[in-house]
């Protein structure tokens, strides 16, 4: 990394390492998850409130509707995504050791993956019959 | 990690309560952070009483006769007096805005005037905050027209409606009221240029005469420098000028949005 040495310039220090020419990829795809979230929780809480009380064979014959586990499965992935991004910002905010930063980063990413490919496979195990 | 302590060494103590002058009929209290570099001594808060029918009405005011009347060592940056200069800019009653622009009556929610310099900026000497960043940041925005096209005999013509565009914009006086206000820039002012360099950077960006938008945009789009901007909505509040800087960042992030999508 560079120096922060009091004998460097202010503009030197201020520009560092420059630009990194990236950053509204990943502003856009939190506002687009964010919009999709809208919309997908609202599925989510009625098929949650559709299965108040009901047992599991029930469980199992909604999400056996294509529809439904479609919905279900885009709000996985649209969840674990923002989930992911949003994360990220607090950890770059707040962690400011760079060792440290890049291995919660890391297992920040690891976390999503690992959450959102469990609640698929447990999805898709529901819907094509439990 | 992000630094909710203080070092040692910057923890502040109770200072010297200075005499209440005598005589005076209408007396407000200030508070008012002491830190001198050439002694090795923590930041202290003294108090000083101010004569109120002997001063005028600004906070500006009142630490000027501090400083003439009671203790001369008091160390603060003033000149114009008339929110115009940007010198003054200071934390009062918690709330960051010019000595010489807020009334001594608009800040006495605790029964007493607390004057801190502006946050989470190395300290000079008591309200003298080292700004040497805050003007690198400015600086790195390169705030001046660009063109490649030979200039024009007289000057570059400009739509009235395109001048319209720099209301709110180029009335930024860079007293550093926004920027450290605004808790993004107190984590990582290291790399985020913060509201009043990013203010900037979009009187410069959406100018109709300027010919390296682009290389602007270039030049911003880093998660940190830009993007660290998380619509807190502090540097509005704070601006003494009225200015909305969030507004202006959030239209830099519609460009770059904009050349993409």
């Amino acid at each position: 990394m560079l120096s922060n040495s009091s004998m460097r310039t202010p503009l030197a220090r201020v520009r560092g390492l420059g630009s990194a020419k990236s950053g509204t990829g990943h502003f856009w795809l939190q506002r687009v998850t964010a919009v999709a979230n809208v919309l997908l929780t609202l599925a989510f809480l009625c098929v949650v409130i559709s299965l108040i009380g009901k047992p599991y064979a029930a469980a199992v014959a909604t999400l056996a509707n294509p529809l439904v586990a479609i919905l279900m499965l885009l709000f996985v992935i649209s969840g674990a995504v923002h989930m992911r991004l949003g994360m990220q910002v607090i950890i770059e905010d707040y962690i400011h050791s760079e060792g440290l930063k890049i291995l919660a980063v890391m297992a920040n990413t690891f976390f999503a993956i690992a959450v959102g490919a469990a609640c698929a496979f447990a999805l898709l195990k529901l819907s094509f019959g439990g | 990690m992000a630094e909710f302590n203080l070092p040692q060494n910057s923890r502040l103590t109770e200072g010297k309560a200075w005499p209440k002058p005598a005589g005076a009929k209408k007396v407000t209290e200030f508070k008012v952070y002491r830190w001198n570099p050439d002694d090795t001594a923590n930041p202290r808060t003294d108090t000083y009483y101010v004569d109120r029918e002997d001063c005028g009405p600004m906070v500006l005011d009142a630490l000027i006769w501090i400083k003439n009347k009671v203790d001369p060592t008091l160390t603060f940056r003033r000149s114009c007096r008339e929110g115009i200069c940007g010198s003054c800019a200071m934390n009062m009653d918690g709330k960051n805005g010019l000595a010489c622009t807020t009334g001594i009556d608009e800040c006495g929610s605790k029964g007493k005037v607390a004057i801190y310099p502006l946050p989470h900026m190395p300290v000079v000497k008591d309200l003298v905050p080292d700004l040497t960043r805050f003007y690198a940041q400015h600086a790195s925005i390169e705030p001046w027209l660009k063109t490649t096209t030979p200039a024009p005999e007289k000057e570059w013509s400009q739509a009235k409606d395109d001048r319209e565009k720099l209301d709110g914009l180029y009335e930024c006086i860079l007293c550093a009221c926004c920027s450290t206000s605004c808790p993004s820039y107190w984590w990582n002012g290291d790399r985020y240029l913060g509201p009043a360099a990013l203010l900037q950077a979009y009187r410069w960006l959406i100018d109709s005469r300027d010919e390296a938008t682009g290389e602007r945009l270039d030049d911003l789009e880093d998660p940190f420098r830009l993007y660290r901007c998380h619509t807190i909505m502090n540097c509005a509040n704070a601006c003494p000028k009225g200015l909305n800087p969030a507004k202006a960042i959030a239209e830099v992030k519609k460009m770059m949005v904009a050349r993409q999508v």
